[in-house]
């Protein structure tokens, strides 16, 4: 165990892998020489050579198309978007190529890619620099999901996800990157996909995240403790598959759930989760099941409006209150 | 005659410029393979067209006939391990890489023999260890693909050839662009056909494209090419040299296949009427048509006369007869196995599918 930030997990991940298997190499724009435009693949061109750490020309839809067809053919690619927002410019070639190759040649070829990038918000980015992507992506059946919100879960879901035989995507977080954890330094630590994490465990109610939006739980649960309720914080990490099992388990426990996400609420992971804990734990619920996300409106730039438009701690807080129908100034 | 854009290289010899050889070196035994895969495929796909008329196959069906020597020629100077992908219209390129007819046929009749197990249809063909990488359903989609497998066989040191087939339409789209870019920086293994039959659909390629197919490649400094893909032992000879030299590391090419699609665009497109006429077709099925410029060389060469063309023609369309009746035997597939290869890989945790159907799969750990 070392204390690294989540950028530096990233890039652990990303060299063990590439030392373990000569099939993988990463590729995307200024990965190289540049050393990523957040510095996740700092040294590894130094490291491995510009045959394996390849600066792509900004050409999304070319370069993630060429590692679908790398993969089919035995390499394992991991393309790195500047931003998953740019990534929209290639999503024929993951939504119509790397999740159909498999089913449409019934089982003769799979696509063993990895997408990854920074994805949501930042700090002032505005419209097109902020959004959420990852319900593009879960909608669509070949292709898995995973929200790594710590340095540890950063590591060993990227090595995960490389050596996953489908396309996987990473979504990491920009203002994450610089976030420092307790990290294994393993070669052959991996954080299984498909497997959620109890983040803080309380009786009262439950909120279910993923991606960043962990911290704003998190906090929003240290404000409630103050109050006296206790708050259970289920971090999904894999969006798709995903681990019903615990969320389950956690709203029989507290009876009440919070879905919150940094994106949008119009067919989001949180209409996901709460049709199906409606479905499966209809009779456990006390209350209905909240979703809290960003204003259903484009990012946008002045501080003020960013911070306004945000899925904030306090409007987490409100939701845990409402649903525990407690008027939150100490009842 | 074939024309290549580059100073230095030339294009291959025809018969109007070589003396005497109506075969142009093509050695007969080869001529004659070329024959009989040009009439199985123009067999081939007049069986499926009559299938689709009688409700065996559904869904779009695109033929290839009339551009049967453009798969002939080309697919038939490749390795069995070079790669092939094309676009929705591939049937005869699916064929000319090793796929059997039995399997292509049931494939478009739906069945669990269909080389893709009934779930791709005639616009998804695939054998993998043929190395027929499939059809591609969205315009231009293959190009990026193409581009990857060169540049795995370039990062593995193979040598290996790319071959993506591409339709004119879709030298058009952005991916066309950024592909070949990508090929020229790197200097990948891989060939980009056109199928240049002067038609997207039902939109003349001219009224829509700025310039020529002819000159695309150049923007990119990728060699341009350009070969009559109705003449098969043109085009034959023409990519015999162009693959030779891609696997001696020459890099990226790109050719002007051009050919003329006999048929309407799909099986709800009449011949001829809104956007080409009667006219047009007409005089192109009687000047271009590949069988018959074929046979004429055959019979000038002396390697084939009338009776053994017709022998060659029964037999062929015995063997797709035959295909016919293997698809329609085949069973169709079993929906049991529906969820089967949305993945490669079944998660132990967490569910992969979340459609709430009693039959999903469930992770491994959720099972008991």
């Amino acid at each position: 165990m070392a204390e690294i930030t989540y950028r530096e997990a990233l890039n652990q991940a990303l060299r063990e892998e590439m030392v373990r298997d000569d099939a993988v190499f990463l590729m995307g724009e200024e990965v190289a020489e540049y050393d990523g435009a957040y510095k996740v693949s700092r040294g590894l061109l130094k490291e491995f050579g510009n045959r394996r750490i390849v600066d792509s020309p900004i050409s999304e839809l070319g370069f993630a198309g060429l590692g679908v067809g790398a993969a089919m053919v035995g390499l394992r690619p991991v393309i790195e978007f500047m931003t998953f927002n740019f990534s929209y410019l290639a999503l024929d070639q993951v939504i119509n190529t790397a999740a159909k190759w498999l089913y449409m040649s019934n089982g003769q070829i799979n696509v063993p890619i990895v997408f990854r990038g920074p994805n949501g918000s930042a700090l002032q980015l505005s419209a097109q620099h902020s959004q959420s992507c990852e319900t593009y992506y879960v909608h669509a059946p070949g292709v898995k999901v995973v929200t790594p919100a710590t340095p540890a879960d950063a590591k060993g879901l990227l090595k995960a996800a490389i050596r996953d035989n489908d396309p996987v995507a990473v979504m990491e977080g920009e203002l994450l990157y610089n976030m420092k954890g307790e990290v294994p330094d393993d070669d052959d630590f991996i954080v299984p996909i498909g497997k959620a994490d109890v983040k803080r465990e309380g009786e009262d109610v439950s909120i279910i995240t993923h991606g960043k939006s962990v911290h704003v739980a998190l906090q929003a649960a240290t404000k409630l403790e103050k109050e006296g309720v206790q708050v259970e914080v289920v971090d999904l990490r894999s969006i798709r598959p995903l681990d019903m099992q615990t969320v389950l388990a956690s709203v029989r426990k507290t009876n009440r759930a919070v879905y919150l996400e940094e994106g949008w609420a119009f067919a989001g992971v949180g209409a996901q989760i709460a049709s199906m804990i409606q479905e499966e734990a209809f009779d456990d619920l006390d209350a209905p099941v909240l979703r809290i996300s960003q204003a259903d409106v484009p990012m946008p730039y002045a501080k003020n409006l960013e911070n306004f438009a945000r899925p904030t701690v306090d409007r987490v807080v409100k939701a845990c209150n409402r649903v525990l129908y407690r008027n939150g100034n100490g009842r | 005659m074939a024309e290549t854009k580059t100073a230095t290289k030339k294009g291959p010899a025809t018969r109007d410029d070589m003396s005497g050889d109506p075969l142009n070196g093509v050695a007969p035994e080869t001529a004659l393979r070329l024959m009989r895969n040009m009439l199985l495929f123009r067999r081939f796909e007049e069986k499926a067209e009559e299938g689709y008329a009688i409700g065996k196959i559904g869904g779009f069906c695109h033929l290839h006939i009339g551009q049967e020597a453009v798969a002939a020629g080309s697919i038939g100077v490749l390795r069995a391990d070079d790669y092939v992908i094309s676009a929705y219209r591939e049937h005869t390129q699916a064929l000319a890489k090793g796929i059997s007819p039995k399997a292509i046929m049931a494939e478009l009749y739906g069945r669990a023999d269909g080389c893709s197990g009934g779930r791709g249809g005639s616009m998804h063909l695939f054998d993998a260890s043929k190395g027929f990488m499939g059809g591609n359903g969205i315009v231009g989609g293959q190009i990026p693909t193409a581009t990857g497998f060169a540049f795995a066989i370039k990062y593995k040191k193979g040598d290996q050839v790319s071959l993506c087939f591409l339709g004119d339409a879709a030298i058009n789209q952005g991916a066309f662009h950024e592909s070949l870019n990508l090929a020229a920086v790197w200097k990948l293994p891989v060939i980009y056909a056109v199928e240049n039959n002067g038609y997207g659909m039902g939109t003349a390629f001219r009224r829509v494209s700025a310039r020529e197919v002819k000159d695309r490649g150049d923007g990119y400094g990728i060699p341009c090419h350009r070969v009559n893909g109705q003449d098969v032992i043109e085009t034959y000879t023409f990519f015999s040299k162009l693959v030779e030299t891609v696997r001696a590391g020459g890099g990226p090419q790109y050719v002007d296949v051009r050919t003329y699609r006999f048929k309407g665009h799909s099986m709800s497109d009449p011949v001829s009427g809104t956007y080409r006429s009667k006219e047009e077709v007409d005089k192109r099925v009687e000047q271009d048509d590949p069988i018959r410029m074929l046979r004429e060389r055959l019979f000038e060469a002396g390697v084939m006369d009338q009776e053994a063309l017709e022998a060659m023609d029964n037999e062929v369309r015995a063997e797709v007869n035959e295909a016919a009746e293997f698809a329609d035997a085949s069973p169709v597939p079993d929906p049991a196995n529906l969820y089967q290869h949305a993945y490669a890989t079944i998660n132990e945790h967490g569910r992969l599918f979340v459609d709430g159907r009693e039959d999903a799969p469930r992770a491994r750990d959720e099972e008991s």
